[in-house]
């Protein structure tokens, strides 16, 4: 699945990487918790969360992750959006609680397999 | 460990999130450039950054050192803190002493060092009560 698909599915917009839609994502990880993302995402994967805060964009750029998917509507600072921008980190954001991001990129998954 | 041919200091301050990270980014740059095997690489850039913000996160400045030799490395994190009272409990998953703040940005979880130990090959730390603390961890990268 690409990110173009990504955003298609949970109806999100691009913050930072508008030329990567083509990118193609190899997983997703969920979680808040950003030594639990250290620990368990894999490279290539888009990250689900609502941490919105500077650090986040260093985990991404560490892991090489796909882009980072903020739900519920979390929408980072201007400090966190220079910093991806700068690092070439990508970044998303929808309006849709995580857990329906969450289902309805895990049923997009299963429907291409 | 044999003579290293690269030495690479960073120093980190305690307390500054907006640097956070960029240690352990410019370790896995370094590392890129002279060829290093992709999953290791992986491995060092978790390990370094977890130590990052164990410094950030605890103590009041410190460094990581970045030494690598023609078939091992190490990350050395040294720092000037609290240290850590007792490393056996430090080492269990879930167990934090972070901030309130620290935890409401994801921070906090219990789980660097013990993400430290899953991605090294080797790891000792040493740390003396409200002087600081010394990990070393050690990566075969050949």
């Amino acid at each position: 699945m690409n990110l173009k698909k990504v955003l298609e599915k949970t109806e999100a917009r691009m913050i930072t990487g508008n030329e990567e839609t083509a990118r193609e994502c190899r997983g997703f990880y969920v979680s808040d918790l950003l030594s639990d993302v250290m620990g368990h995402a894999g490279e290539g994967e888009v990250w689900l969360t609502i941490q919105t805060h500077s650090n986040v964009v260093a985990v991404a750029l560490l892991l090489n992750l796909a882009a980072v998917l903020f739900t519920a509507g979390a929408v980072p600072d201007s400090a966190t959006i220079e910093k991806a921008r700068a690092e070439g980190v990508v970044l998303l954001s929808t309006s849709l609680p995580t857990f329906e991001a969450a289902g309805r990129l895990y049923r997009a998954l299963t429907e291409e397999e | 460990m044999t003579t290293p041919g690269m030495v690479l200091h960073f120093s980190v301050e305690g307390g500054d999130f907006a640097a956070a990270g960029e240690a352990a980014s410019k370790i896995k740059k370094a590392l890129r450039k002279i060829g290093i095997d992709a999953g290791v690489i992986r491995r060092v850039a978790i390990a370094a950054y977890e130590a990052e913000m164990n410094i950030v996160l605890h103590a009041r400045r410190g460094r990581l050192v970045l030494e690598v030799a023609e078939d091992k490395l190490q990350v050395i994190a040294e720092d000037e803190g609290p240290g850590i009272p007792d490393v056996n409990q430090a080492m269990q998953e879930g167990f934090s002493t972070a901030s309130d703040l620290a935890r409401e940005m994801g921070f906090g979880a219990g789980m660097g060092l013990p993400n430290m130990k899953k991605c090294s090959d080797t790891i000792t730390i040493e740390s003396v009560k409200d002087r600081g603390t010394k990990v070393v961890m050690g990566f075969d990268h050949r």
